[in-house]
């Protein structure tokens, strides 16, 4: 062979054994198809029952009768109400005020009923806190329609009627607190007022019964600490819109840290707006192990392991307490880094915010401490969240009791504890052994299946419940639809078994109207508010707390091998929403992975154990396996190389490896609870390299920009104030008569303008600095648009539908400025080689950017030029249309697109098994928007600027005979509507009044790829970063 | 136009009632207008409807006892009258509306109606009579027809015997009758086949014109202009909608604010049909749409509501009809009702046809695209009184130089207006 040649392969395997290959190469088809061998055999022909002439009458009958069955066209039946429900009438959306709480996830939200049946959910705008909803609550709707879901109470296996299965549990309840065997109630966070009442009277009834309440990722030290400190085991509430200056260590606050929603607050302060020439905004710092979405956002990040973070911890709590201590030294960098950040500490005093994710009541006290010292306005001294209220000590004693057999009956709500326990097994097998278990759960999931007992549970927006997030807080859960099955709330539930009649709402209604409505508040308007606020402030203790003992714990102890910190990713959670596709296939914000969950190491640790990531030669990424071995624990899961990842350590996310209650395509990924012993995310594990390949569905190839800085714009906060807008954000030129013009010129436009200052005219406007990536955007339009969900194997192909991503890109260099310097550097075709080649490989601590795209609704489209059949056009009020009934599939659009936002329907999604998601079954397809049409094999779709809605605004205001109001457009787009942050806007630009017109005229827009000249109707907002050299 | 029936009802009543009157001191067709305003919301005369049936009610109380019942119910069942409280307790427990506006002379004059039975016998006999006269009708008819047949075909045999005559007469004179000669000839299709030209423009002809219908056809499939199915329950328009004039909003309420215009949901037919329980309209025989056949279609939706006609309840027993749609359109292209009926003030007729004229409904426009886009082309908007419009009016018409605006002109051509 000649040597020149560059050998390009597949697998491991054509480079070890060439030979197998080669011979696999020559066979075009693997098997070879047995064809003489049946016609050879003449006995077996004669003796065949079907001959030639049967075959040909069987495909002439069936032609003819396909041909005659198509003659006929078909009968729709149009069936009315025989009495119609007063508020419903076909054809429009009603919307309810109600608010989840599913012991993870907390959320006050809107639900959009078509016809009686929710479809989307929205954010509630009259809550002042957790008033917008995450992906994972926006997906939860589909969970509602999910054909997994259990459809009636379980005994034994067998289903049975309500009035046997209460008799029997009863029965057995009376029989144990006669006996006086101890019982114990299971049950996630209850943050319910009215469900607590039901459980203090369910205990009452059997005093036998104890209450335990479990987190599944527990926050614990945090609780623990506060309750040390301050009297009131709570979680601190923080107010991120107050933080000028935010250091967090090791906490993701803007994924799912404390269950909170930080994200709208967070964003307050990070939006740039200049008053008298200067702007001011917050500025962040996260010192993290893995890449964080709140790493990603941060303006300075130090990637450390958790264990020098807890050191840099104690060191900072020195300096700021002068106390005098001997501390174990750090290491030059990270002591200048102290020193910065000590100095910014002091000098943003109580405007700025200290936050610790390291599970470590020790930690914790120090984080508190500091923030006292500082005297920080930023953590309210009336509020407190109650989102999680597990302690790990009463949990692990009830497990160890299970274990132990000391306890004789086991009712669980909520949780799945066979799932995330640590010693699942154990659990599991000591649960059968149970003289009585119940779970009061949807699916029949991994405890569900080793309980005698399995209630059907009731999804939340079939229930009626209260919640108080935050103290004096309180929101409504009111149900949208009549049970779709035979399933009963858990409150029923205890209800019934304490021999109450009144019924959910009853109780609710009854403790609403005694205990928490003021006299001359309504109960109605409660309801259809779906939150209320009473000023209720809880005072905190000052407990002397002894620091010195908790800098020695923290101090202590050092990872022998890899530090492994668990985290939960954006789509999956903890878990409990497995069984949904849409947030299987919603791709990761940071590593923009579907349907899995993986190992994520530094590029040098990749490289010292022999892991690697490619990408085959279609885009498909590949990486090798690990074994993550902790004590007798080990699991085995594909390998991300993570920039941003600190050496020495490695990550891996909860929710995923699920057994059972999911459909087989759902099981993806490996169980990362197994590793979670005694609650804590910081475990000291051992990584063995396996060479296998794996295969996954990630969506984004290129990882860095390459120094193309007309697709993310960024500045720095000192260059935004003091340099003028052509320095930071200059408009691109194009050569014309070899003179630069800027491509906004008239004479370098090819393009026919159309006048489009009559009517409506829409934009939407994203601003980069206040995107957090969290994805809540993707799965709205996802619902709002019957978006298919396509699975793992497609996704490989890049052939995924997602009509909005948010593209995630990093530094090849420190910053994307020194990118840009980069390429700007290059000279020659030699020199770019090497440089681009240098480019296209993040750094290892690279600064990242997120970018929500979607169709840019160019007014100049290229799509449109190119479509044989004009199935792409424009609109006077600037989307750009999609006719899906003219497009033949010719795909010319998806390549003439430069944002490649266009998506093409390889196949049929709905009703099809070979895609078995919620599409393909009747229940799933309840969720279906019925003003958008689902599509249909062969033609491309794309974002329509949510032109159903745009639509149903303006006629809206036609049936009122008024004009549109000035933010009104804001909510018809799905994206601008779930966008918490206020960082997408919506609107009418030849509205002078409208939000998105005053967005429009701000100095940071630009333009994506500006110099294609397509005149978009997207625009963006360049990046500010609050930088400072010395981080 | 009432029927026979009822005209002879009203005739000889109007006629006993003339008689009546003059006899006694009471006037009953004052006491029927009485009992029309003031009673028949709750009663009728023959059968029980939120109240019991009158006809005969003076014979069951004396005058006294009804004249304070009906100025005041309520009060006599307070009182703890035995007879008042057995029907307060009989009929649901709803008191009565009192009548304190009507004089005793009032409640004579509607007893008096409520009295008055119409005799049996009369009717029968101008039932009978109406009978015989159609019955008369049709034999004269048939007569008619058999005389002008006999009158023909005496005709025709006159004329055959004329010509015979003639013959005869001219064979006796010596005339002979020459016969043409037939000059042996090439048959025609050889004629055609020969001319060339001829071929070539009929194969032309042809072929044109095979594709001409060929592509007609075609575009027809999927099209339902004129589909007619038949529904569960023989519902007509044309007694709805024409003979009672109710308006088509108040059935398809929806079609104002909604893209549905919505088939009606049963409670609906049951704001009325609680009352009209049978047909006492206009009758087709020939289609065999008698009275009975209404009455039977009214029976069948009480039961597919589930409304007990005896106990006047509803019995929760309910069958959801299941009509056949007639107006579908393909599930790619939104339409929405609000926007023409409300917003441009189009009457349902324009494109649903003479609905009101119709027995069976029927999908009257081809619902084509071509057909939405050429009203698109001449409509104008309606702009007038809608302030949505007045801004976005003003500056297009003015650049156009157009007074009206039409709906193309508006952006109703785009495709994204109709298909998302």
């Amino acid at each position: 062979m000649n040597k020149n040649i560059k050998k390009y392969w597949k697998s491991e395997i054509e480079l070890t054994d060439s030979s197998k290959v080669e011979s696999l190469r020559n066979n075009e088809f693997v098997e070879k198809l047995p064809v003489d061998d049946i016609l050879s055999d003449k006995n077996s022909l004669e003796n065949s029952n079907t001959n030639r002439r049967d075959f040909l009458k069987y495909l002439g009958f069936s032609t003819s009768a396909a041909v005659l069955a198509s003659c006929e066209g078909p009968v729709h039946k149009s069936v009315p109400y025989v009495i119609q429900p007063e508020r419903i009438r076909p054809g429009i959306s009603n919307y309810y005020a109600t608010s989840m709480f599913d012991g993870y996830d907390c959320a006050n939200i809107l639900v959009k009923t078509r016809e009686g049946r929710p479809i989307k959910i929205e954010n509630n705008k009259l809550a002042k806190f957790h008033g917008s909803a995450n992906a994972r609550v926006h997906a939860s709707i589909l969970s509602m329609y999910d054909s997994a879901r259990i459809q009636g109470p379980i005994h034994l296996g067998k289903d049975i009627s309500w009035d046997d299965f209460d008799t029997k549990i009863i029965e057995k309840l009376d029989l144990l607190r006669f006996s006086n065997k101890p019982v114990v109630l299971m049950t996630n966070t209850i943050v319910s007022p009215t469900t607590s009442k039901i459980i203090s009277s369910f205990t009452e009834k059997y005093p036998n019964v104890t209450h335990v309440e479990y987190d599944s990722i527990s926050e614990s030290s945090v609780l623990d600490a506060h309750e040390m400190m301050y009297g009131i085991r709570a979680i601190p509430y923080y107010e991120f819109d107050k933080a000028k200056y935010i250091l967090s260590i090791g906490a993701d606050f803007l994924g799912d840290w404390l269950g909170s929603n930080y994200d709208a607050d967070y964003a307050k302060g990070r939006i740039p707006v200049k008053i008298d020439g200067t702007a001011s905004m917050s500025k962040h710092i996260q010192i993290e192990s893995n890449m964080s979405v709140t790493g990603a956002n941060a303006d300075s990040r130090i990637p450390i392991s958790s264990s020098l973070q807890k050191l840099f911890l104690t060191h900072l709590y020195k300096k700021v307490s002068n106390l005098n201590i001997q501390l174990p030294e750090l290491d030059d960098k990270l002591s200048s880094n102290l020193n910065q950040i000590y100095d910014d500490l002091i000098s943003y005093g109580s405007s700025s915010l200290v936050v610790c994710g390291i599970d470590d009541i020790h930690a914790q006290i120090l984080t508190n401490s500091i923030n006292d010292l500082v005297k920080s306005k930023c953590k309210s001294t009336s509020k407190i969240s109650l989102l999680r209220q597990g302690k790990n000590k009463k949990v692990t004693d009830l497990i160890n009791k299970i274990y132990n057999q000391e306890i004789s009956g086991l009712i669980m709500s909520g949780v799945n504890p066979a799932y995330s326990l640590p010693n699942s097994k154990q659990f599991s097998e000591s649960l059968e052994k149970l003289d009585f278990s119940v779970n009061i759960s949807m699916k029949m999931d991994e405890t569900s299946s080793k309980c005698q007992y399995v209630a059907a549970s009731s999804h939340y927006l079939e229930s009626w419940a209260d919640f108080e997030f935050i103290n004096g807080e309180y929101s409504i859960c009111q149900p949208t639809i009549k049970t779709l099955f035979d399933t009963r709330q858990p409150e029923e539930c205890l209800l019934k078994w304490s021999n109450s009649s009144e019924s959910m709402y009853e109780t609710l209604k009854e403790n609403w109207t005694t205990n928490i409505l003021n006299s001359n508040d309504s109960w109605n308007k409660a309801i259809h508010d779906g939150v209320y606020s009473l000023d209720k402030k809880v005072n905190f203790n000052n407990n002397s707390i002894d620091v010195v003992n908790s800098i020695n714990a923290l101090i202590k102890n050092k990872t022998k091998n890899f530090e492994l910190f668990l985290y939960s990713k954006i789509g999956m959670g903890d878990g409990q929403r497995a069984n949904n596709p849409w947030l299987q296939e919603f791709p990761d914000p940071i590593s923009r992975v579907s349907w899995d969950n993986y190992l994520t190491v530094s590029k040098k640790d990749a490289e010292s154990l022999g892991l690697k990531n490619y990408n085959e030669s279609n885009g498909a990424l590949n990486s090798n396996y690990a074994k993550v071995v902790l004590e007798d624990e080990e699991i085995k899961l594909p390998v991300i190389i993570q920039p941003g990842q600190a050496i020495g350590t490695v990550g891996i996310s909860f929710g995923y490896g699920r057994t059972l209650g999911v459909k087989s395509e759902m099981k993806t990924g490996s169980n990362a609870f197994l590793l979670y012993k005694d609650f804590s995310k910081l475990q000291d594990v051992e990584i063995k390299p396996v060479y296998e390949i794996h295969e996954f569905a990630c969506v984004q190839l290129h990882n860095t920009l390459m120094g193309r800085g007309d697709i993310v714009r960024e500045t720095t906060l000192e260059l935004f104030n003091t340099k003028d807008k052509n320095y930071w954000n200059p408009i691109p030129v194009v050569s014309k008569d070899h003179i630069e013009t800027p491509v906004n010129k008239r004479e370098v436009d090819i393009w026919e303008e159309f006048d489009r200052s009559i009517g409506h005219h829409f934009n939407l406007s994203i601003d980069l600095n206040a995107c957090t990536g969290c994805g809540a955007c993707v799965i709205a339009c996802h619902a709002e648009n019957n978006v298919p969900v396509v699975g793992k194997r497609e996704i490989r192909k890049s052939r995924d539908m997602h009509w909005l991503r948010i593209d995630r890109y990093y530094s090849s260099d420190v910053s994307f400025e020194d990118d840009n310097k980069n390429k700007d550097n290059i000279s020659g075709i030699s020199d770019s080689l090497t440089v681009f080649g240098q480019m296209e490989d993040p750094n290892e601590n690279p600064q990242v950017v997120f970018q929500p795209v979607m169709c840019q609704h160019c007014n100049h489209a290229p799509c449109e030029t190119v479509c044989p059949v004009a199935a792409s056009s424009h609109g006077r009020q600037g989307q750009n249309h999609m006719a899906y009934n003219r497009c033949v599939g010719t795909r010319y659009c998806a390549n003439n697109c430069p944002y490649k936002v266009r998506r093409f329907n390889w196949f049929l999604y709905n009703n099809n098994d070979e895609f078995d998601f919620n599409m393909n079954d009747d229940l799933g397809k309840m969720v279906l928007n019925p003003d958008v049409v689902v599509r249909s094999r062969g033609v491309m779709e794309k974002c329509s600027f949510c032109i159903q809605s745009t639509q149903a605004v303006i006629l809206k205001a036609k049936n009122e005979g008024r004009e549109v109001d000035k933010n009104e457009f804001n909510d018809a787009c799905a994206c601008s509507a779930a966008c918490s942050t206020g960082a997408m806007s919506f609107g009418d630009i030849n509205n002078k009044e409208s939000e998105v017109y005053k967005r429009k005229k701000d100095e940071r827009v630009y333009h994506l790829l500006e110099y294609v000249g397509t005149k978009p109707n997207v625009f963006y907002h360049t990046k500010v970063r609050n930088i400072d050299k010395s981080i | 136009m009432k029927n026979v029936r009822s005209f002879f009802t009203l005739f000889f009543s109007l006629l006993f009632f003339s008689f009546y009157s003059h006899s006694q001191d009471v006037d009953i067709s004052k006491g029927k207008s009485l009992f029309n305003s003031n009673c028949a919301a709750c009663h009728k005369l023959n059968k029980n409807l939120v109240g019991p049936k009158l006809a005969g009610v003076s014979a069951k109380y004396e005058k006294e006892w009804l004249y304070s019942w009906i100025k005041n119910s309520s009060a006599m069942i307070k009182s703890g009258d035995e007879r008042a409280v057995a029907i307060y307790e009989e009929w649901n427990k709803v008191a009565m509306n009192a009548f304190p506006q009507l004089s005793n002379e009032d409640i004579d004059n509607i007893l008096a109606y409520t009295d008055y039975v119409p005799e049996p016998v009369v009717t029968a006999v101008a039932d009978a009579g109406a009978v015989q006269l159609q019955s008369e009708s049709s034999i004269s008819t048939d007569i008619i027809l058999a005389v002008l047949i006999v009158i023909l075909l005496v005709l025709i045999s006159m004329l055959y015997l004329v010509n015979k005559t003639l013959r005869a007469i001219a064979l006796n004179n010596g005339i002979v009758i020459e016969k043409k000669a037939k000059k042996p000839s090439k048959p025609i299709w050889i004629l055609f086949i020969q001319n060339q030209f001829l071929v070539f423009c009929s194969v032309v002809f042809f072929l044109l014109s095979s594709a001409y219908f060929a592509y007609g056809w075609l575009m027809q499939v999927g099209i339902d202009q004129g589909y007619m199915p038949i529904q569960p329950i023989h519902y007509s328009h044309k007694i709805h909608s024409g003979a009672n004039q109710i308006d088509c909003q108040y059935c398809h309420s929806s079609a104002r604010v909604s893209k549905h215009s919505g088939i009606p949901s049963l409670n609906v037919c049951m704001n009325c049909h609680q009352n009209i329980a049978e047909y006492n309209g206009e009758e087709d025989l020939e289609l065999g749409y008698t009275k009975e056949f209404y009455t039977n279609e009214i029976k069948k939706l009480y039961k597919a509501v589930g409304w007990d006609e005896e106990r006047r309840i509803y019995t929760g027993d309910t069958e959801p009809v299941k009509w056949v749609r007639i107006h579908n359109l393909p599930d790619h292209v939104y339409f929405n009702h609000s926007q023409h009926v409300n917003v441009a003030g189009i009457e349902c007729q324009e494109c649903h046809g003479p609905v009101e004229e119709m027995e069976i409904a029927y999908q009257y426009s081809p619902l084509t695209m071509g057909w939405c886009i050429n009203c698109h082309r001449e409509s104008d908007v309606k702009v007038k009184d809608n302030d949505y419009y007045t801004k976005i009016h003003e500056e297009l018409s003015k650049k156009y130089g157009v007074e009206k605006l039409t709906v193309a002109q508006m952006g109703g051509l785009e495709c994204g207006k109709c298909h998302y």
